[in-house]
């Protein structure tokens, strides 16, 4: 499906894709909103710009963006797997609960906010490069990974990890001083303990062409909530 | 510490009743009640109890009762002694207090102020038995043109909508505040009376996806328990942004009711919190909801309609325009009546406006504006009986969502304890063994008789005024007068004063 400039619905884009099976490129994408929302199967290859609320409730298929995304890429994403091949705006992932999301470059704000795991499903977001504030805010499960591929000073913003109760938030960097909320416990990582995350940093770097060895060199550092019940002692009955 | 607090209640109990058969004992979660070995009775603890009325009403020799203690603390018409009580409670423990269900305080019930017209002499009522009687509504946007098609054939191709058999519907409760039993309940009672119960956001039990002909699906910030499956699973999608008992903040579910079905069901580890927050953070404007409300009707295929369910707040009538303008099919308005199965008690008892003027103004608002037909309107916080139904309808809604009404059908007594999880009539619990004192079936039959008899009720109150379909009588206002309101309050709600023709 080749837009040329023009410009179409969402339920046209949408109804196109399930009628080639799920399997579909678009290209001269400039902005359409919901593509892929909710798709099960297939692999949607989207040349250009999507706009918000690419791929969501994604619910199996793989998106591949060969350009920028806009906000709300996976947007409550349930499984599957979406790739850009840029940076993408703000609330990435919100609310994810299964899937795998890869962004070669930068995030907006409110990445991974509310992203939560149960059993089997785990969501995973990997960032090439860094995310702006508020990243997993309200975090219940997954994991993020933030990989810094140009080695800035601040690969994570202000109130990273406000309100997070669960799940994991994987940084490399030379030397973590953001402002981090009180109860965030952050720890160097050591020796063996990346093993559990090469496998997410292998898959990005044969996605994007990048050198596993550069993404793995340096320190890293874990970011995890010291409880999972923060408000438990908030409230008297009354 | 000296504990400075007295029991609210005292247990009384009659000892030429009393045959020590300890049911009581057996059936108090708050272990208020037991049998002293050394005496050869029942003693009981006041200071446990909730005045649930559990143990009185199954007490076989009715040897109890359950009194407000009389004991006082030096009058004061400032300082009443909850105050009191409340600072006590905080010089304790430092914590936010948390109370349950609805707003009790003595703010003005609307409802209470507003009567119903009938006919007399010159336009003959309606005898219910033996003409057709329409409650029923359909839900959902009206189209305002008619449309043909190349042939000049009308287009009869509607949006989506809800059909209700009476116009009223189960509101929100998450399985997790809720029992499973207490939800069975009110999903069988929604299927067999014709209407929609919601499941609150807590997910959907996979053992209730065959009720999703009568389910309406919430989406909450936290969005737990949703997927596409999940948003399938519902004739009609809620998208939550507030509630009446606590506006302005968000939900939270301590970690403790997070067991075994309700962590499965929300999608998250046992014991852990479940956080909704008060704003969902990808929507700050009506854009971003517009955003949210085409997203679920993609990926839903247009095929369901979509609420948008706000608490009712001093500028309501601005916000449900701009949510008449966001593409959703129905708004559904909170009042700050309205239940919750825990709030803080500050915001519970002092934020958000009675549902009655809400209405009245968002109605009259969104007609000025030529969009009323947009949407329908659903109200809640608080709808106890029939007639609050029929003046709701009247002031403009399309149809109310009960919620402590179907509670109390079921047994709750509104002690208003359901923040402790200790649920004596197995409702607002997850322990098994409270749980399964609700029986669902019996429970779904009280549900169904309440409200069958609630349609006979606005049967004859419509017959009454000559009206024969509900449709009619939405925004009928003057089939209402008020009596004891000032000007202003008239003005909002859009209807005369007693005794003006």
């Amino acid at each position: 499906m080749k837009f040329n400039g023009k410009t179409y619905a969402a339920k046209e884009i949408n109804d196109a894709i399930k009628a080639a099976g799920g399997d579909a490129t678009l290209k001269e994408v400039l902005g359409e909103r919901f593509i892929a929302c909710g798709l099960k199967s297939g692999v949607v290859t989207i040349e250009g710009t999507p706009g918000n609320a690419l791929g969501a409730y994604l619910d199996g298929a793989e998106i591949r963006v060969r350009g920028n995304g806009q906000d709300a890429v996976g947007d409550t994403m349930n499984d599957g797997k979406i790739v850009v091949f840029g940076s993408v705006g703000d609330t990435l992932g919100y609310a994810m609960r299964g899937g795998k999301i890869f962004v070669r470059d930068n995030v907006g704000y409110r990445a991974g906010v509310h992203i939560k795991e149960y059993g089997e499903k785990k969501p995973v977001i990997v960032i090439g490069g860094r995310a702006g504030c508020f990243l997993g805010e309200y975090m219940a499960g997954g994991l993020i990974l933030v990989l810094n591929k140009e080695n800035v000073k601040d690969p994570i913003d202000d109130y990273t990890g406000v309100g997070m109760y669960g799940g994991k938030i994987l940084v490399r960097a030379h030397l973590l001083d953001t402002l981090l909320p009180k109860q965030i416990k952050c720890k160097r990582v050591e020796g063996q303990e990346l093993a559990e995350f090469t496998p997410y940093i292998k898959e990005y770097a044969e996605e994007f062409g990048a050198e596993f060895a550069a993404l793995t060199k340096g320190d890293f550092y874990l970011l995890t909530p010291d409880s999972s019940n923060p408000y438990k002692r908030l409230y008297t009955n009354n | 510490m000296i504990d400075f607090n007295v029991a609210p209640f005292e247990v009384v109990r009659d000892y030429d009743k009393c045959v020590n058969c300890r049911v009581c004992e057996r059936q108090c979660s708050n272990e208020v009640h037991h049998y002293e070995e050394g005496f050869g009775k029942m003693i009981s603890d006041s200071t446990k109890c909730v005045d649930c009325q559990r143990c009185v009403c199954l007490c076989p020799t009715k040897a109890l009762k359950i009194v407000p203690n009389q004991n006082s603390f030096r009058p004061n018409a400032n300082w009443q002694q909850k105050y009191l009580t409340e600072i006590y409670k905080q010089a304790e423990s430092g914590g936010v207090l948390l109370s349950s269900m609805g707003n009790p305080e003595p703010f003005p019930v609307y409802f209470d102020k507003i009567l119903i017209n009938a006919s007399q002499v010159t336009n003959p009522s309606i005898d219910p038995l033996r003409e057709p009687m329409e409650t029923r509504v359909f839900l959902g946007a009206k189209p305002q043109t008619l449309q043909r098609d190349e042939k000049g054939n009308i287009v009869t191709k509607l949006p989506p909508r809800l059909k209700l058999s009476m116009p009223v519907m189960f509101s929100a409760m998450s399985y997790g505040s809720i029992s499973y039993n207490a939800h069975a309940a009110l999903a069988r009672a929604a299927e067999k009376l014709g209407i929609y119960y919601n499941t609150g956001e807590g997910g959907l039990h996979k053992d209730f996806y065959k009720y999703s002909a009568n389910t309406v699906v919430q989406v909450a910030s936290g969005r737990f328990g949703v997927h596409k499956d999940y948003l399938e699973s519902g004739a009609a999608i809620e998208i939550k942004i507030g509630q009446g008992a606590k506006p302005g903040i968000g939900g939270h579910l301590p970690g403790a009711k997070i067991v075994g079905d309700v962590s499965k069901t929300r999608m998250i580890p046992e014991g852990s919190d479940a956080v909704s927050p008060a704003p969902h953070h990808d929507i700050y404007s009506i854009e971003d909801l517009r955003q949210l409300v085409y997203s679920i009707k993609e990926a839903t295929e247009y095929k369901k309609p979509v609420i948008v369910k706000i608490a009712a707040v001093h500028n309501v009538a601005a916000i449900a325009s701009g949510i008449a303008r966001s593409g959703a099919d129905i708004i559904a308005i909170d009042g700050f009546r309205g239940g919750t199965g825990a709030a803080p008690t500050r915001i519970r008892d002092n934020v958000g406006i009675p549902i009655e003027l809400a209405l009245g103004s968002v109605d009259q608002r969104l007609r000025e504006e030529n969009i009323r037909d947009n949407v329908s309107l659903v109200v809640a916080g608080s709808i106890r009986c029939s007639s609050d139904v029929v003046k709701a309808i009247c002031l403009g809604a399309d149809a109310v969502y009960i919620g402590s009404a179907a509670l109390v059908s079921m047994g709750c007594h509104l002690c208003r304890t359901c923040n402790l999880g200790k649920c004596n009539w197995g409702i607002a619990t997850q322990r098994p063994d409270l749980v399964k004192r609700l029986n669902p079936d019996l429970a779904a039959e009280r549900l169904i008789n309440m409200l069958t008899g609630w349609n006979h009720e606005i049967q004859e109150m419509m017959g009454g005024m000559g009206i024969n379909s509900i449709e009619a009588l939405r925004g009928n206002r003057l089939m209402l007068r008020g009596v004891g309101l000032n000007e202003r309050e008239l003005q909002v709600l859009g209807i005369k004063h007693a005794g003006e023709v």
